[in-house]
């Protein structure tokens, strides 16, 4: 994949704009080079930083108001004329307002539509409860055609964003909404929609997270070797559907501990898809999904409820240290609890 | 422009045909939204072999015009009429509803050649009706796009969204069509839930109202060719239409909303029908 001109994000582009600011201006960039993406939101233009493509091309972008399911049967109708766009609102109106358009109108015909969704997870933590969103990985996971994707910072999600134009079908990209720390350090890395990325390699246990849980990740494995002498490998999960089954048994091979992190609800999404691969392939290993337990989350700024919640740094150190003194039982016997 | 006697005398011969074609399916499926496909039969009708310029031999022709069955349990009269305008072998309808078919209740754009867009949930179409229209307008296309929505359809929300972007966005190669049965599953529209005033409801929200009967074919083309000629105002046609139309023991009967049929059954239907 080419990177486009304009598009080369670096680590201080990354600190000082939200992944949603340089989702925005990636679009502006490609809008420049193909004239079929086409954009479209419902009254979050600003919020989801869309409004970078409405400047540049007001001929092509269509704000809808305050009406979700219009917009996804919008953007249905705007792909079957044949082109491709790029609809963006906040991850819960997109996965659950506007849910059954997505699955009938977008994904049930395979369209290319490309879901840009802001505010994911516990982003807007402080905006309470109905703008929370722990539920779309699991959505979107289920929904048939559906590639779902949820990028680890700003650099990653202008990666994403370039790379889901060479889906054929409907991609969904989720991000969040604050001044996260950058993961990568530049735009210089290979990165395929499909494939995980180990972000530092490790023998005892295996993170494996995605969205802003993987610099956390690096973080927290970069403290037990330091403090605990442990060998923790990260990969970072990019795209929860298709899933890297490779990476996954190598990983159960190599280290017989997997723990894995994310931003939403610990059913139904990364932990379960991991665990699936686990399951299926009928190898053991001492498993472990940490996330939000199916619960509403308090009211606070997202990095109070990151910690909280155990999503920092600190949070995940204390998963792994409660994995490390379980084995994983190869025999069967079912009474030694 | 007004049909002529010829014109008009061949529509009513092959809306007479789709009706006979809708009542086979209804045997041949096992059971079928009968009374919602005879009232828009009419409606297909002159769509399909008056005003819609589409391509049998290249379904996919990129500036055909695109017609959108929101109301898609209607399928069962719009699986017959893109057969007798050639899209597939009438002899295929045999196998609707069956392991493996093409045809269901609902449509699937795509598995039904010459099907523009997959429907069935209500309240859906009328937005991507809107998207065909938007995505024409910016791509220099001059195809209109023909939205077919049920009256009871019209108690979901969404259609209002796409109405309110319709009229906004200046959609005047939109074509919105009513199909005003007055009945949904559980009875009359006006005693399940209020529809009227439904014209002032569509004038309020930006539209040019054009009232007719639906199963006149000179009002509907007095009405269609109005809508073809639309600019920037989008067009409504509210069509007074009877459910179960063709078929004297289904008109205005809400069992034959879903109804199967056994022989005996569709021959007294047929005979209805060739009664006129």
């Amino acid at each position: 994949m080419a990177v486009i001109t304009g598009t080369n994000w670096t680590a201080y582009d990354a600190a000082t704009m939200t992944a949603r600011e340089i989702y925005g201006r990636t679009l502006a960039e490609m809008g420049k080079h193909n004239s079929k993406i086409v954009g479209i939101t419902a009254d979050l233009a600003k919020t989801t930083a869309i409004v970078h493509f409405a400047k540049a091309f007001p001929d092509r972008f269509y704000n809808v108001g305050i009406a979700e399911q219009n917009m996804m049967g919008i953007a249905a109708g705007l792909a079957k004329s044949g082109l491709i766009p790029f609809a963006s609102t906040m991850a819960i109106f997109a996965c659950l307002r506007a849910g059954e358009q997505v699955r009938t109108d977008i994904a049930y015909q395979n369209l290319p539509v490309k879901i840009i969704a802001t505010h994911a997870g516990i982003s807007f933590g402080h905006a309470g409860t109905t703008h929370h969103c722990t539920e779309d990985l699991a959505v979107m996971r289920s929904i048939a055609n559906m590639t779902v994707i949820c990028p680890a910072d700003g650099i990653e999600t202008s990666k994403a964003v370039q790379a889901c134009i060479d889906i054929p079908g409907p991609v969904y990209i989720r991000i969040g909404r604050g001044f996260e720390p950058p993961t990568y350090e530049n735009a210089d890395y290979d990165y395929e929609i499909g494939k995980a990325i180990t972000m530092r390699d490790g023998t005892d246990l295996t993170i494996i997270a995605c969205g802003i849980a993987v610099l956390q990740s690096i973080q927290a494995a970069k403290t037990l070797a330091e403090q605990d002498g442990l060998s923790v490998r990260v990969i970072n999960m990019h795209t929860i559907k298709p899933i890297d089954r490779d990476i996954i048994l190598k990983a159960v091979k190599d280290t017989r501990r997997i723990l894995t992190i994310e931003e939403h609800n610990v059913i139904g999404g990364l932990g379960d898809a991991v665990g699936s691969v686990i399951a299926e392939s009928g190898k053991g290993c001492v498993f472990k999904k940490h996330g939000i337990y199916d619960e509403y989350a308090t009211i606070g700024y997202a990095e109070d409820l990151y910690a909280h919640y155990g999503l920092d740094a600190n949070g995940i150190i204390d998963q792994v240290r409660g994995m490390m003194g379980k084995e994983f039982e190869a025999d069967e016997n079912w009474e030694d609890d | 422009m007004p049909i002529t006697i010829n014109e008009r005398q061949k529509l009513l011969d092959t809306a007479r045909d789709l009706r006979l074609s809708i009542i086979d399916v209804m045997e041949w499926s096992g059971g079928s939204h009968v009374g919602g496909s005879l009232s828009c039969a009419d409606i297909l009708t002159i769509l399909y072999f008056k005003y819609l310029n589409v391509d049998p031999k290249d379904p996919k022709w990129e500036d055909r015009d695109r017609f959108v069955l929101s109301k898609g349990h209607a399928a069962a009269g719009y699986i017959p009429v893109l057969a007798k305008k050639g899209f597939f072998p009438e002899e295929q309808l045999k196998t609707f509803n069956h392991f493996g078919s093409a045809f269901a209740m609902h449509p699937d754009s795509n598995k039904v050649v010459g099907c523009d867009v997959s429907s069935g949930s209500l309240g859906h179409g009328l937005s991507i009706a809107a998207g065909l229209g938007l995505g024409a307008r910016y791509q220099g296309k001059t195809y209109k796009t023909v939205c077919l929505l049920g009256d009871g359809e019209c108690c979901e929300g969404s259609v209002w969204e796409a109405a309110m972007s319709i009229a906004h966005f200046k959609l005047g190669n939109v074509i919105t069509v009513v199909d005003r049965n007055r009945l949904m599953i559980d009875g009359f529209t006006e005693d399940i839930i209020t529809l009227e005033p439904f014209a002032d409801k569509w004038r309020a929200f930006g539209f040019e109202v054009v009232e007719i009967n639906g199963h006149d074919f000179d009002q509907l083309a007095d009405a269609f060719d109005k809508a073809w000629a639309a600019t920037d105002k989008p067009v409504l046609i509210l069509a007074n239409t009877v459910k179960g139309k063709g078929v004297d023991f289904m008109e205005n009967n809400v069992v034959y909303h879903y109804a199967a049929g056994d022989s005996s059954l569709c021959e007294r239907a047929k005979a209805s029908i060739m009664k006129g």
